[in-house]
C-alpha cells in the first residue's frame, strides 16, 4: 500500500517505508547487497546506477524516515557524523560561519575544530537556551544554526520556534539534531526548523546494532545537494545496515513510549534519594525549563543526568557498582546504558568549559532501556547502598518504588 | 528480574572480549582445532554456533525449560519432535491445527507408519477416550489458529501422562510473554519463532523447548543429526527481534482488543473468535492458563463473498499467511493457510469458508478499526448492488 500522511505516527513507522516489491510481493523490503545496477540501455537505469549514489534498500529507509519526520524521502548516511559533514559542506564555504549550541555532541566539535575550521569555515558556541545570546552571535557570514534539544548531557532545552524566527528573520538554516527525541516526541518541522538531523545509531535504530545517520526537509533542491555531496563524499549507509535501521524504526513509537515511562519513574525516584544532588529530566517539576518541553516535545523522553551530593570519586564508584545498567557510551537502545560525561562523552571539552556547562566531574548520563523500571531502580539502589551505605531512602521513597512495580 | 528485563539484560555476547551490545554474528560453517584430536566448545555450525546458542539459552529461560533449540523453521521444529516416535506410534491431536502441522501429520509420518488421529482437546473427556496404548504423542495448539479456541493445557497434559504420552504444546500464537506451556505440564513448548518471537516478518525460524535434560538431549541429538538447525544470521535478527517482544505484544494485544469489540458490534459480523472477549468461551480458562489474549482474531459475515471482499478491500492489513507481526494482516484461512488440511480433518474442525483472521499490529488503533470500517462499507456496498443486479435480471 501507499502509505497516507494523515496517518498517526505508529502508523507511519510500519507503513511509511513500505515500498511495494514488485518482484516478489515480498512484506519486508529486500536487502540489495548489490554495489552496482545493470543498465536496460546504454546509460539508461531503472533509477539506480550504482550503490555510492543510491540503492533500493536504502531508499526504502530514506521514505520511512521521511513520513515520520512529514517531509520528501530523507537522505541516510553511514554515520551521524558523516550526516553532519555531509549537512556542512553541502551549505557552508570557506568564508561561512556556523552558530552551535554551546552543549554541542562533541564530535561535531572535533569537526569543526580539526577540519572545518581549517578549511575557512568559522563557528561560534552559544547558549541556545538565551535566544537574545542566539541572535548577537549572527554575523553577516552566518548561514547555519545548528541546535540539539534537550542538550547532551544537562538536558538544557533550546526554543525551537524561537530560533527558527531568528533563523528565518536573517535568512539562515536552522538545522534541529533531534537524536534524543525522535520525530515521535518532538516535530522540529511543525516549529519551523528547516533541516532535521538523527544519529538513527540511537533510537531510530534503537537496538545498539548499527550505526547511522540522516538529514531531513522539505527543501527539494537542498535535498539534491545533499544527495550530490554525499555521492562525491561516499558517505551513503550500507545496505544491510539501512535494512537493520528501517526494521528497529518500526518499533520506534512503541519504544519511545516505554523509554519515556520509565525515565519518568527513575528520574523522580532519583530526586527524592537523598544521596543524589540535582537531576536534569525535563519531565520534573525541578527543571526550570519543564514549560517550554511540555510546549514542544510530546513527552519528556528516555535520557537523564543526575549529580550526586558527594564528588567525582563516589560518582565513578556507583557507576561501577551497577550490574544491570551497561557502562557504555551511545545511547537510545533496547538496554540501558550509563556514561560518565566527563571522562567519556565530553573528555574533549576542555575542564572550564564542562563546567561552565553544568557538566561536573560528578555527573552521571542514563540512557533508559526496556528495562521494568523497578529493576533498574532496584540496581541503582544496591549501587548508591553499596557507595553511601545507608538505607535512609527507604522509606522516602517507598511510594514511588511501589508505582514503578 | 522482571520479563521486560529479561528481555534485554542478559550476556549477549559470551567470553566475548570486546563486550558488544549486540550479538556476534558468527558467520562460519567450521571452527578450528586446538589440537589434531581435541575439540573446542564449537567445531561445525550444524552441531553449535555461538550466536545460536546464545539465542537457545534466552528461548530456554524465557519458556522456563532446560534447554531450547532454534530451528530453520515452524515446521523444522515440530519434524524434530515427531522424530521421537518410532513406527506404530500414534500422535492424538487436537482438530483444530495449523494446515502446515496436519499435512506433516497426515501426509509424510505416515510414510513411516506413524499415525496422526485428531480429536476436539476443547471436549476433554471425548478427547480422553480417544488417547490409546500406542498415544506416544499428545500435541495441541492454545488458543488455536484460526478458530482461537482455548484448550485445558492442564487437563490434557494430565491425561497424556496418565497413559505414557508426552504432550507438546504450539504456543506461537502466545509467546512465552503470555503463556508458559511447560508450567501447566507440556513436556515440549514449540514456537514457529516466524511469528511474535521475532515479530518483524522477516525471520523464518522454529523452537523447541524441552522441559527435562533427557528430551533434551534427544532433541539435541536430533537437531544435529538432520541438520535444520536455525542458521547464524537468522538466529542475530531473532535475537534483535526477541528484545521488544513485551514491548511489541503489549500493544498488539491491546489493539486487538479494541478490534475484537469493534467487530462484535458490527451488524456485519456474525462471530467474533478472540479469548480477550468476555463472551468467548475460552476466556475464563485463558485467563486461568495465559496472561493474555494475544493479537490474532478471526470473524465471520455469513458470506464467503463478503467476507473476500473485506480483506482484499483492507488497506493496511497486507493480505498474507503468518501472523504475529508488527504490521497487520489479514487471511481467509479457508484458502490460505489451513488450504493443506485434508479434507477429513476438516470436516472435524468445521473451519467455516467465511471465517476472516486477523493478525492485528502495532499501527494505532483508530487508523486500523477506520481501515476495517471503509473495507467493510466496500464489501456491503458490492452485495448491495450484486443483489440489486440479481433481482433486475430475475424480473
Amino acid at each position: 500500500m501507499s502509505y497516507d500522511n494523515k496517518f498517526q505516527v505508529s502508523t507511519l513507522a510500519i507503513h511509511g517505508g513500505r515500498v511495494p516489491d514488485a518482484q516478489a510481493a515480498a512484506v519486508v523490503y529486500p536487502i540489495f547487497e548489490s554495489a552496482t545496477f545493470e543498465q536496460q540501455e546504454t546509460g539508461l537505469t531503472k533509477g539506480h546506477s550504482y550503490s555510492r549514489a543510491s540503492n533500493p534498500t536504502v531508499d526504502a529507509l530514506e521514505q520511512a524516515i521521511g513520513a515520520l519526520e512529514g517531509t520528501p524521502q530523507a537522505v541516510c548516511f553511514r554515520t551521524g557524523m558523516a550526516a553532519i559533514t555531509t549537512l556542512f559542506l553541502s551549505t557552508v564555504k570557506s568564508g561561512d560561519h556556523v552558530v552551535l549550541t554551546d552543549v554541542v555532541y562533541g564530535g561535531t566539535m572535533r569537526l569543526f575544530r580539526e577540519v572545518l575550521n581549517g578549511l575557512g569555515i568559522a563557528n561560534t558556541s552559544v547558549d541556545t537556551s538565551d535566544l537574545e545570546a542566539v541572535e548577537r552571535a549572527i554575523t553577516p557570514e552566518t548561514k547555519v544554526i545548528l541546535i540539539e534539544t534537550p542538550g547532551n548531557p544537562t538536558m538544557k532545552l533550546a526554543d525551537i520556534a524561537g530560533i527558527a524566527a531568528i533563523a528565518r528573520k536573517h535568512r539562515l538554516l536552522l538545522a534541529v539534531d533531534n537524536t534524543f527525541l525522535t520525530p515521535v516526541l518532538q516535530r522540529p518541522f511543525e516549529l519551523g526548523a528547516d533541516i532535521s538531523v538523527l544519529s538513527t545509531t540511537k533510537y531510530i535504530e534503537g537496538h545498539h546494532a548499527t550505526v547511522g545517520g540522516s538529514l531531513a526537509s522539505n527543501d527539494e533542491k537542498l535535498l539534491e545537494r545533499l544527495r550530490l555531496v554525499r555521492k562525491t563524499l561516499g558517505a551513503i549507509q550500507a545496505p544491510l545496515d539501512a535494512w537493520l535501521t528501517l526494521r528497529g524504526l518500526k518499533t520506534l513509537p512503541i519504544r519511545m513510549k516505554a523509554h519515556s515511562e520509565t525515565a519518568a519513574t527513575i528520574a523522580e525516584w532519583l530526586e527524592a534519594h537523598p544521596a543524589v544532588a540535582r537531576v536534569y529530566y525535563p519531565g520534573l517539576d525541578s527543571f526550570p525549563q519543564k514549560a517550554l518541553a511540555e510546549r514542544q516535545q510530546t513527552t519528556y523522553g528516555g535520557m537523564l543526568s543526575f549529580e550526586l551530593k558527594a564528588g567525582p570519586a563516589e560518582a565513578i564508584a556507583v557507576m561501577n557498582a551497577l550490574k544491570l545498567w551497561i557502562r557504555a557510551e551511545s545511547l537510545g537502545g533496547v538496554e540501558s546504558l550509563v556514561t560518565h560525561p566527563a571522562t567519556a562523552t565530553h573528555a574533549d571539552v576542555p575542564v572550564e568549559t564542562r563546567h561552565k556547562l553544568g557538566i561536573s566531574d560528578g555527573l552521571i548520563r542514563l540512557s533508559v532501556g526496556l528495562e521494568a523500571a523497578q529493576d533498574l531502580i532496584a540496581d541503582l539502589r544496591q549501587a548508591l547502598d553499596s557507595v553511601f551505605g545507608g538505607k535512609s531512602e527507604r522509606s522516602a521513597n517507598h511510594e514511588v518504588c511501589q508505582q514503578a512495580g | 528480574m522482571k520479563f521486560a528485563s529479561k528481555l534485554v539484560s542478559f550476556d549477549v555476547a559470551p567470553g566475548d572480549p570486546f563486550r558488544p551490545m549486540a550479538t556476534p554474528i558468527y558467520q562460519t560453517a567450521t571452527f578450528e582445532q586446538e589440537e589434531a584430536t581435541s575439540f573446542g566448545p564449537y567445531d561445525y555450525s550444524r552441531s553449535g554456533n555461538p550466536t545460536r546458542t546464545v539465542l537457545e539459552e534466552q528461548i530456554a529461560l524465557l519458556e522456563n525449560g532446560r534447554r531450547g533449540f532454534c530451528f530453520a523453521s515452524g515446521m523444522a521444529a515440530i519434524t524434530s519432535i515427531t522424530r521421537l516416535l518410532k513406527t506404530g506410534d500414534e500422535i492424538l491431536a487436537d482438530s483444530d491445527l495449523y494446515g502446515g502441522t496436519c499435512r506433516l501429520f497426515t501426509r509424510v509420518l505416515d510414510r513411516t507408519g506413524i499415525v496422526a488421529r485428531y480429536a476436539d482437546a476443547c471436549d476433554v473427556e471425548a478427547f480422553a477416550a480417544q488417547i490409546r496404548e500406542r498415544t506416544k504423542l499428545v500435541y495441541l495448539e492454545s488458543p488455536t489458529n484460526p478458530l482461537l479456541r482455548v484448550v485445558d493445557i492442564r487437563q490434557i497434559a494430565d491425561l497424556a501422562h496418565a497413559s505414557g504420552a508426552l504432550l507438546a504444546v504450539d504456543s506461537s500464537a502466545m509467546s512465552p510473554y503470555l503463556q508458559n506451556p511447560l508450567d501447566l505440564g507440556a513436556d515440549l513448548v514449540l514456537h514457529s519463532a516466524t511469528k511474535f518471537l521475532c515479530g518483524h516478518s522477516d525471520v523464518t525460524a522454529g523452537v523447541v523447548v524441552a522441559k527435562d535434560d533427557e528430551l533434551a538431549k534427544q532433541i539435541y541429538f536430533l537437531q544435529n543429526a538432520e541438520g535444520n538447525a536455525l542458521g547464524p544470521f537468522d538466529a542475530f535478527l531473532f535475537l534483535r527481534g526477541l528484545k521488544t517482544l513485551k514491548l511489541r505484544l503489549d500493544c498488539q494485544q491491546k489493539n486487538a482488543q479494541s478490534l475484537a469489540e469493534w467487530l462484535e458490534r458490527h451488524p456485519q459480523v456474525t462471530s467474533v473468535n478472540y479469548p480477550g472477549l468476555t463472551t468467548s468461551p475460552g476466556h475464563l480458562l485463558q485467563r486461568k492458563q495465559a496472561r493474555g489474549a494475544g493479537a490474532v482474531l478471526s470473524f465471520t459475515t455469513g458470506s464467503v463473498e463478503v467476507s473476500r471482499r473485506i480483506v482484499e478491500a483492507t488497506r493496511m492489513f497486507s493480505i498474507c499467511v503468518s501472523f504475529g507481526s508488527i504490521n497487520s494482516t489479514i487471511s481467509l484461512p479457508g484458502s490460505m493457510s489451513h488450504a493443506s488440511v485434508p479434507p477429513e480433518v476438516g470436516e472435524l474442525r468445521e473451519l467455516p469458508c467465511d471465517l476472516v483472521r486477523i493478525s492485528v499490529g502495532i499501527e494505532d488503533a483508530g487508523d486500523l478499526i477506520a481501515d476495517l470500517e471503509q473495507a467493510f462499507a466496500v464489501a456491503t456496498l458490492e452485495q448491495a448492488s450484486l443483489s440489486e443486479e440479481g433481482e433486475a435480471e430475475v424480473a
